[in-house]
């Protein structure tokens, strides 16, 4: 069974990280680079402080310019933005409450796809290893537009009806990428697991579910963490592809903002709003993965 | 005692018959038969890459062979239907990387598999535990993770581990090869202690003084066959094939 698994999944590592042990214990600058990409199977969101401050400009001066434009019977761009920040911000809270949601689900049905990539027996492997390549192959608004339109508007189970409202749908549709890159996340850091551990403790007649559980997932969750917060990022930030399929979250109710003030100069700050709030909404969590990669990189 | 006085006493332990085996294309071992009475200690050389990992491994299971037989007490390894749990509770091994659990301090990696795996009762497997972590002069070190012990340590907790599911037969698997010089002696004088009480012993190991003054018996593998055997005395002082006079002449 070792010999197969050796051979199967024998871990893609970069050369430069191979030999964890003799890294120097603080990452090189030369290497920082490619330190990043050791969690190359995701799109990373690598975000700095200095981008906040971007934001802020772009957002400022657009208001600004706007407001040299607009006469003296209209109230001033910030000010009509701020009128209607509550209700933006229950968008923006609805964004969060999807992105969360899919990540569970997304975690959730994901490691158990993670682990039968793992399986012993090939039809399952095949198969869960098919599932987790197609999602994660296929575009989000893609999936998305397939849950909007493929899934009833509500069940009936006997007398009980589920109804199935459209963020609801959107949930679903953002949760299946999400599992099918935690799945990929799950599988990656079990093939990181030195092979020795499988030896060992197949040694001690464990059996192969002992193995994995006792032995080979407590080692992961470490080296999980990290991409599965970058993950979450990226997720978050997808979140506003639902306003295309008619989510009332952050992005539409931006534009229906515009409709009802109908003032064009409204259009680039309002937007410039919405990008802040993610902005601040992500950085923090793109900060501490970075420092947890930090951290964990030489003490897994 | 002369080696024949010996199988006529006891029956062999290990029996290996005529083993061939090979990862893809690559034959690793071509035709190995050997036998290994109870409470020998035999001790396994030769050049890197000849198989003698490979073999070891073979005989509790973890790797496959092609063709021949390999009995541990009355369990035929490679039969299909196998009870591995038996062979692999009769068959301790310690590898070259020790393989500790990096998660679960000394003491919790000794216990682990005799709870979960034998399904012993908690309270008596600690107590053995902190016997074992004494045997292998470690007492006091029970509760330090496997990151924050020298590799010798580690490498007697590995023993330890092993030696918690009484095992009837130990492999050790170039057990110091990875250790500084100086923490080799702990872990040879722990395996010596186990080989004086008695315990069967098959060693792969660059030790050859060691091998010299510990072994009943000394194989000598090359390119996947034995080239020479011979209990150590003969071995070492007057060996017969050139290829084990050319490994010994390189490596004493």
């Amino acid at each position: 069974m070792f010999r197969r698994n050796r051979k199967r999944r024998r871990p893609r590592l970069n050369p430069r990280h191979e030999l964890a042990v003799l890294l120097p214990i603080r990452p090189l600058k030369a290497n920082a680079s490619n330190a990043d990409r050791k969690f190359d199977h995701l799109p990373v969101a690598r975000l700095r402080a200095v981008h906040l401050l971007w934001l802020f400009l772009i957002f400022s001066a657009s208001a600004l310019a706007a407001g040299a434009q607009t006469g003296a019977v209209k109230p001033s761009i910030a000010k009509t933005i701020l009128a209607w920040t509550p209700l933006l911000l229950k968008g923006f809270g609805f964004n969060i409450l999807i992105s969360f949601m899919s990540m569970a689900i997304g975690t959730v049905i994901g490691s158990v796809l993670g682990v039968l990539q793992i399986s012993l027996l090939p039809p399952v492997r095949l198969a869960s290893r098919f599932l987790t390549q197609f999602f994660r192959n296929s575009p989000w608004l893609v999936l998305l537009f397939y849950c909007m339109f493929m899934l009833p508007f509500e069940i009936t189970i006997g007398e009980l009806r589920i109804p199935f409202p459209d963020w609801i749908k959107a949930v679903i549709g953002l949760s299946l990428p999400v599992m099918a890159n935690v799945a990929e996340i799950v599988r990656g850091a079990v093939n990181s697991i030195p092979s020795g551990q499988w030896e060992a403790s197949e040694s001690l007649a464990f059996t192969r579910r002992q193995q994995i559980w006792l032995i080979i997932m407590p080692q992961c969750y470490k080296r999980m963490l990290p991409p599965w917060m970058n993950l979450y990022a990226i997720l978050t930030m997808a979140t506003v592809l639902a306003s295309i399929v008619g989510v009332e979250e952050v992005m539409t109710l931006a534009g229906q903002v515009l409709a009802a003030e109908g003032r064009p100069e409204l259009l680039v700050p309002i937007y410039s709003f919405v990008l802040v709030w993610f902005f601040a909404y992500c950085y923090p969590i793109a900060r501490w993965t970075i420092r947890l990669e930090r951290k964990f990189a030489l003490n897994i | 005692m002369p080696e024949n006085a010996d199988n006529f006493k006891k029956p062999p332990i290990v029996s290996i018959t005529d083993v061939y085996q090979s990862f893809g294309d690559n034959q690793v071992i071509k035709g190995i038969s050997f036998d290994v009475a109870e409470g020998e200690v035999i001790c396994i050389i030769g050049p890197s890459g000849s198989g003698k990992s490979t073999l070891l491994r073979c005989i509790n299971g973890l790797v496959k062979i092609d063709s021949g037989s390999i009995r541990v007490k009355d369990m035929e390894v490679h039969a299909p239907h196998l009870d591995k749990l038996e062979l692999r509770k009769i068959v301790g091994m310690v590898f070259q990387q020790y393989n500790l659990f990096p998660h679960k301090t000394a003491l919790q990696n000794i216990m682990m598999a005799p709870i979960h795996v034998l399904k012993q009762d908690a309270e008596e497997v600690k107590d053995r535990a902190y016997g074992l972590m004494r045997k292998v002069r470690l007492e006091g070190k029970e509760d330090f993770y496997p990151g924050e012990l020298s590799g010798g340590q580690q490498q007697r907790v590995a023993i330890a581990r092993s030696l918690a599911m009484n095992p009837e037969v130990m492999l050790f698997d170039e057990v110091t090869a990875a250790l500084d010089p100086e923490t080799v002696k702990e872990v040879l004088v722990t395996i010596r202690d186990l080989a004086e009480e008695g315990m069967t012993c098959l060693l792969v190991t660059h030790e050859m003084g060691f091998a010299r003054e510990l072994a009943d018996h000394m194989y000598f593998t090359d390119n996947g066959v034995i080239v020479e055997h011979g209990p150590p005395k003969v071995f070492f002082d007057a060996p017969e094939d050139p290829r084990t006079q050319e490994f010994l002449s390189q490596i004493l």
